[in-house]
């Protein structure tokens, strides 16, 4: 019985693994299809983006980065979506996401409450101009975005190439705000059969990264994994565990204040929206089942590789170079 | 006898605290109900159970120009604005939508309130200050305008 669970699980991994290395074939085809957009039925296109997001969904969980980082490049380089709704979406996308795994950390402890309240108000009173921004450098010119867009992308991809993560970070002495707030707390880690504690250190600097984060997470709809877990985990000194945690759940606070914006504004088209959340979420569960028989190193490389060319590709479409087709 | 009380103190920090069980409470709720409210209302519009303010067909054409041009074309409301048109298939998506978007709010509602019931005034501010954050963004004061 197990074997043949193992085996149909292997089957459906090898599967998946040609859909995502003939993931860019498909988002050329996408492209190629978007000159004659006019010429396929309107469901043509909400059936590829469920599809597309789905195998998204299952690379995001395996490369341990968030839905929406994946999303915006990919889908403002290879659908023809304008850049607003492609925005508007990815927040709705990672807003969903965050929410869908909010409950499971924190009633595990990972995602600790404390800690993420100071900070979620931080980042998402700053990805409200953060997003006012960007819908006002859109409408001024929407190459400036794709622009910076890229520019983003490629500093993320190096920065997930670069960053040395510190599992369990030792801190001697918790400074003034971090005691004054609490943000200390123990979580049960199942690997090592113990208990960990943990206290905060550089929490002023630690919250003020928190200000540019927010504005880049509202301003580009990427949400902002990708950034929150070094600043707790490098810079404040949190546990990696529990940073990722508290990071995916301060996502579904950072992203709200954001994505209303870009709802307020008519950015979220539902006959975009609905797939791309849907074939995420599933995607989502799929990757979470796989995670056991993957090599998810590879994935995560898979993925920084599509990031660098992603991020390239918005700069190239952004300067209208067109070097990259 | 130091050691029992060493252990329960070690016990209760690793538990989550009453709060944190609350919001995932509520979170996993009006997650779910706001998926399963996207996916029936999805089908309505895909189906054209109900009329759809912009037709289906002319989507495509028009979702390469920006959000300003594209409202003006399609005659659609920004803000809130859609919540009269509900009666429209594709209007009507939006309340799966908000309701996921409304879920933080009201899952800091409980989380002020709990505080305050605390005395816990560093963390009551905190979340009280998110949910007017939040209430602005979601009111439309600012994001509406400006096309």
């Amino acid at each position: 019985m197990v074997n043949i669970r193992a085996r149909s699980a292997g089957w459906l991994f090898v599967s998946l693994m040609f859909f995502v290395s003939s993931c860019p074939s498909i988002a050329f085809a996408a492209e190629q299809a978007a000159g004659a957009a006019a010429g396929y039925p309107w469901w043509f296109w909400p059936i590829i983006l469920f599809f597309f997001c789905l195998v998204l969904g299952v690379l995001a969980v395996m490369a341990g980065v968030g839905g929406g980082v994946l999303y915006v490049p990919l889908v403002s380089g290879f659908f023809p979506f304008h850049i607003d709704f492609v925005r508007g979406v990815g927040l709705m996308v990672a807003l969903a996401g965050a929410l869908a795994a909010g409950p499971g950390l924190l009633r595990r402890n990972l995602a600790n409450l404390r800690l993420a309240l100071p900070v979620a108000l931080i980042a998402s009173a700053c990805s409200i101009v953060g997003a006012m921004l960007g819908l006002y450098l859109s409408s001024l010119n929407p190459d400036i975005i794709q622009v910076c867009l890229g520019v983003t992308i490629v500093g993320i991809a190096i920065l997930l190439v670069s960053s040395k993560n510190t599992e369990k970070p030792v801190i001697n002495n918790q400074d003034a705000i971090g005691l004054a707030l609490g943000l200390q707390g123990a979580y049960w880690d199942d690997g090592a059969r113990e208990s960990v504690e943990w206290k905060t250190h550089r929490t002023l600097l630690g919250l003020s990264m928190f200000i540019i984060v927010g504005l880049l997470a509202g301003m580009f709809g990427l949400g902002a994994g990708w950034a929150n877990v070094p600043v707790l985990n490098l810079l404040m000194g949190v546990p990696l565990k529990v940073s990722v945690a508290t990071s995916k759940f301060l996502l579904s606070i950072t992203d709200t204040s954001a994505a209303w914006i870009y709802m307020n504004r008519g950015c979220v088209i539902p006959l975009i929206g609905v797939p791309s959340i849907v074939g995420l979420m599933l995607g989502s569960l799929i990757g979470v089942k796989l995670l056991a028989i993957a090599k998810p190193k590879m994935i995560r490389y898979l993925v920084i590789a599509v990031l660098f060319f992603a991020g390239l590709k918005a700069i190239d479409k952004g300067l209208g170079l067109d070097f990259l087709g | 006898m130091e050691l029992n009380i060493m252990n329960t103190q070690n016990d209760q920090a690793l538990k989550p605290s009453r709060e944190q069980i609350i919001y995932a409470n509520l979170l996993i709720i009006g997650v779910w109900a706001g998926i399963a409210i996207l996916v029936t209302t999805y089908a309505i519009y895909l189906t054209g159970i109900l009329p759809s303010h912009v037709e289906l067909s002319l989507i495509p054409k028009i979702w390469g120009k920006g959000v300003g041009e594209y409202l003006e074309i399609t005659q659609s409301p920004h803000g809130w604005g859609w919540v009269p048109l509900l009666a429209k298939g594709d209007f009507l998506n939006y309340l799966g939508l908000a309701l996921l978007a409304l879920m933080t709010i009201v899952c800091y509602l409980v989380l002020a309130r709990g505080y305050v019931r605390q005395k816990n005034w560093i963390f009551s501010a905190i979340a009280i200050l998110e949910i007017i954050v939040l209430s602005v963004a979601a009111s439309g004061i600012l994001g509406s305008g400006g096309h």
